[in-house]
Order: C-alpha cells, then structure tokens, then sequence
C-alpha cells in the first residue's frame, strides 16, 4: 500500500512537471513567434496587433465552447462590448491610461458575458445557438442605435491612449501597441493555464461532457457555466481594448455576426478545447487569410473554404489537436 | 435507531398512468436494502422521485428529519443523499483520480475554485489515493477512464459515490453489464461500505440480493408489494404471482 502510495506520488510529481514543462513551452513559443513576427513583419506591426487582439476572442471562446460545449454564434458580443467600453471610457470620460482602458474592457466583457451566459444558457443545441445569434444582432443593433454614445456606423472615433507608462507613446508604427499586446496576451495565457487545470477547470470539462452527472456530485452547471460565461467575457473584453487602444477607432463589425463567426472558424481550426489550438487557429488563419488576400483578391475567399474543408475532412481535431495526437503517438511508440 | 431516510405516500402518474401509487418507505443508519421488481414496476421512476429529478404528485420524502420535496436534485446529493447509475456516467477523458477529487473537493466546497491543482494538495490526493486503493483502483488512477475495463468503470462509480460521503447511497444495478469474472470484485466493494451507511440498492441479480441485503422491498406496479427479510421474500404469494405472472405474459407473448 505504502509502496503505491509512492508510486503514486511520484506520477503525481512527473505529471505536474509535465503541466509546468509545458506551460513553460507555451510562453516560449508566444515569445518565440511574438519576435519572429516583429522582425518578418516590421511594416505591419498593425496586423500582428490585430492578431493577438483576435487570439484573444478566441481563446475566449474556446472557454465556453471548447471547455464548457456551449455552442454560440455570437461571441464577439463579449469582444465589441470590450472594446467599446475601453473606447467609451476614454472617448467619453477621459480616461486614457491604456491599463485603465484595458481594465474597462475587461469590465465591459465581463458584464456582456453575464448578460450573455444568462440568456444562452437557458437553452441546449440548436436553440442555443439561435438565441447567440439573436444576441449578436441585439448588441450590434444596439451599437448602431446609441449612436450618440457609440458612433453609430460612423464608428467610435476621438480616442487617444496615454503613452504607456507615461513612457512609451502608442505610435503610428504600432511598436507599443504590440509589445503591450503580447505582454496582455501572455498573462492571460499564464491565468489561462492556470484555471483550466483547476478544480474548476475540472468541473467545466465535466460539464461538458455529461451536465447530469456533475448535478449528481452536487455541484450546479448552471452557475458553473455562468461564471465560465463571465470570465470569457473579461478575456474578450481584453481583446476589445486592446483593439480599441491599437486602432483607436471602434466600428460596428467588432460587434458583428461574421466576427464571431469567423472566431468560431478560427478555433475548430486550431482544435477546440486547448489554449494552444485557439493560438494557432488563429495565427494559422489570419496570416493565411492576409497573404491569400493579398496574393489573390478574386479568389481568396474559396481559398480559404477550401482550407478549412480540407482542415475538418483531414484533420477534425484541428491543426494542433492533430499534431499533439500524432506527437503522442510517436512518444508511445517509442516507450 | 431514529431513521435517516423516509419516504412517506409518494405518488406519482404520466398521463394518468399511476406509476408510483402511495410509496412509504423509512430507513436507519446501516441499513441495507434491495428494492427489486419485475420489469416496468415503476423503480426507476421511485429513484428519480426520491433523487428529485421528478417531482412527485404528492407525498415526501426526508433526509435526516429534514422534509426535502421541494429541494432540488443539487440540494439533495449536498444533504448527503446521493446515487449511482445503472449504465456508468463517467468523463471518458479524465482519470479516476481527477473524478474522486473532484467529488472530494465538491464535498468541501472547493469545487469552484480556480487556481491550484488537486494533484498538489496533500489531503485531498491523500484521500483520493486511499480510496481508490480500497476499491483495487490504485494502479488505474492516471490512467484515463476510457482505457479501463468497465468492472473497474463500476468500482470508480462507486469509489465516486463514496467520495461525497453521502448518509444515504441509491445503487442502481451496481453490477449490470460487469463480467462474472469482475461481479466478486464488486461484491467485496458493497461488503466494504461503511457501516453507518444506509444504502438501498435495486437489482436484478437475486444471487447479489439476498447476499448483500437484509431487508427486501418488492415493487409491482408502482406499489410495495413486499417487505421483510430476504427468507421470506421467495415465499410470498403476491411476490410469486408478480414475477410468476410477467413470466407468464411474457411467454404468452412469445
């Protein structure tokens, strides 16, 4: 008995090493290709930016969707409510300290993601991902309406952030813009790893896969969700500020349905359910849809269809969910 | 000894269709019971009655002197009643250790907790350990449920159910679908639960029934037909005419 209960310590131990080798990895693979990206793209900071910015939407929706299996369609409420609170704050109230602004998009998404959860969450599959879909339409129309407030479909203009730290000014080459973004997007990433593998974390993956069986433990899904649901809405919200912050405008379409749409495409590409996939989803399918626009400006759109056919026939667990399976493997084989 | 557990007039119809009709049932610390039944006598729907997944037409149900009708499925299992299912509900890619601690940690209320990782918290791995260990699952527990047999399935159930330290434990056929080589295995875990605990188990295998029970209750049509000690059971003529009777009409049919 003693004897397995070392044993089992000792797999206990190489286990959370494991977790700890591979959050180590992680934050040196967003450093990695963070400076790889400022020095192959020094002219186009403004896109990198955009990408964390993205990336961030939709780790947050890998929360819900890959953690929880919540389906929705209308994600970039969270991320649109985000950055027009940051925007708002600073165009609106004067307050421009770029963490100011990034704790009122975090505010801002938190409580979108409140209203959200609430609503979306009363209903399971197809009803769920309808009453997304409402909810999407509801915020961007609502947007559009308080006009006075938001811009309307002129956009939010008139923000300008403080210099960071009172140092480093937000200029027109993006340099600031995108060393704050890989610094937001690192800690998120570290709070991230953190929660996922928590008991909460635990519980989420549970609900996930069988809602009732977790009731019979005693614990609520529903209030479980809603507090993921909260949460997601935060990291989004992030995401929106630092958008608003970057680009200094906020427009209807980050409150859109084809932005949500277009976050849900990202993920399923990366593989749901792992922080790394929603990263690479991302990344995979900005740069590509950048460089095949860019190449191509008849025909990009049913490249990057055809992409993604190829990615759910060849690969349904996503790019990284089918790398790290075929990594596994190969590891097995070996031992 | 003051009873843990009272069902009192539970009455339940669909459509009118009188499923469960006028059940009262009370049970003690220790005790252990079998509820059985020929096929459609209304059992599980007697479970989810008395776990509130259904809400009664009238009649209560108590835990501890508490009156728990109104109180949710959730309320319930954190009142300390809790149950197993008959065909298992386990997270196929998680391990049994993930799934005992978190239902030790759902017991303290620590569930919700974001941050830290039960793997490094010594009284919880200490329990996990323990316990898994007490039913023949230590080797297995980082191994994911998906790669473990389904007799171990069952005794991770059971190691689940045990974690939460209920006062009162429903078994839903605890050995349905386990190979004979495993059903001893299985036995030996219902022999081993704690003696405070009352557990009321519905089954099918009259072998298992009359080795671990020490009161039997026979359902039939949604009523208590029978209940005393499992010698008298087989005696009984409303028992016999129940079973001998569907026997009959099943064969008939065929």
């Amino acid at each position: 008995m003693t004897l397995i209960m070392n044993n089992e310590t000792v797999i206990a131990k190489t286990r959370q090493s494991r977790t700890i080798g591979r959050d180590l990895t992680g934050i040196g693979a967003i450093l990695a290709v963070a400076v790889v990206g400022y020095f192959l793209f020094p002219d186009n900071l403004a896109l990198l930016t955009r990408i964390i910015a993205i990336a961030l939407l939709v780790l947050s929706l890998d929360l819900v969707t890959g953690y929880c299996g919540v389906a929705t369609l209308g994600h970039a409420a969270l991320f649109g409510s985000g950055a027009y609170a940051a925007g708002i704050a600073a165009a609106h109230y004067g307050i421009t300290s770029p963490l100011l602004m990034t704790l009122a998009g975090i505010l801002g998404g938190a409580i979108a993601g409140l209203i959200c959860g609430v609503i979306i969450l009363r209903a399971h599959g197809l009803p769920q991902l309808v009453l997304s879909i409402s909810l999407i339409y509801l915020f961007h129309e609502f947007a559009n309406k308080a006009s006075s407030w938001t811009g309307g479909s002129d956009g939010l203009s008139g923000i300008s952030p403080d210099p960071l730290f009172g140092t480093y000014e937000f200029d027109l080459w993006g340099q600031t813009a995108y060393i704050f973004g890989v610094f937001l997007l690192l800690s998120v990433f570290v709070l991230l790893r953190v929660l996922v593998r928590s008991p909460f974390g635990m519980l989420c993956r549970g609900i996930k896969e069988d809602p009732l069986r977790i009731m019979a433990m005693g614990a609520s899904p529903k209030i479980t969700l809603i507090k993921m649901y909260v949460i997601s809405g935060a990291v989004a919200g992030v995401g929106g500020a630092l958008n608003a912050i970057s680009t200094q405008v906020v427009g209807l379409d980050s409150l859109s349905f084809t932005q949500s749409a277009e976050a849900l495409v990202m993920l399923v590409l990366g593989g749901t359910g792992s922080l790394f996939g929603a990263l690479m989803g991302t990344l995979v399918f900005m740069l590509f849809e950048d460089y095949v626009s860019a190449a191509n400006p008849f025909h990009w759109l049913t490249m990057v269809g055809v992409l993604l056919i190829a990615v759910v026939l060849f690969a349904p667990k996503g790019l990284y969910g089918t790398a790290a399976g075929f990594i596994a493997r190969r590891l097995e084989k070996r031992t | 000894m003051s009873a843990v557990f009272d069902v009192l007039n539970l009455k339940k119809s669909f459509s009118g269709l009188t499923v469960t009709n006028d059940v009262s049932l009370s049970m003690a610390p220790g005790d252990r019971v079998a509820l059985i039944g020929p096929n459609g006598a209304g059992k599980t729907t007697f479970v989810n009655l008395v776990t509130g997944n259904l809400r009664p037409d009238s009649g209560e149900v108590c835990l501890n002197g508490e009156t728990v009708t109104k109180i949710d499925a959730i309320g319930r299992v954190r009142r300390g009643l809790v149950r197993s299912f008959q065909v298992t509900r386990l997270f196929q890619d998680m391990t049994p250790a993930e799934h005992v601690a978190l239902a030790i940690l759902q017991r303290g209320g620590r569930a919700g907790k974001m941050f830290g990782n039960f793997l490094s918290m010594p009284n919880v791995m200490d329990e996990v350990s323990a316990l898994l260990a007490k039913l023949g699952l230590a080797d297995l527990m980082h191994r994911r449920v998906s790669e473990i047999a389904y007799g171990q399935q069952r005794l991770l159930e059971i190691a689940m159910a045990l974690a939460l330290k209920p006062k009162v434990l429903l078994l839903d056929e605890p050995a349905a679908g386990v190979p004979q080589s495993d059903t001893g295995r299985i036995e030996q875990a219902l022999a081993d639960l704690p003696a405070d605990l009352a557990v009321l188990m519905i089954e099918h295998d009259m072998d298992l029934v009359f080795r671990f029970a020490k009161r039997v209750i026979v359902l039939a049509a949604g009523t208590i037909i029978f209940d005393g000690s499992p010698a008298d059971v087989t005696k009984d003529a409303a028992v016999r005419e129940a079973y001998l009777g569907s026997y009959a009409n099943a064969n008939h049919a065929a």
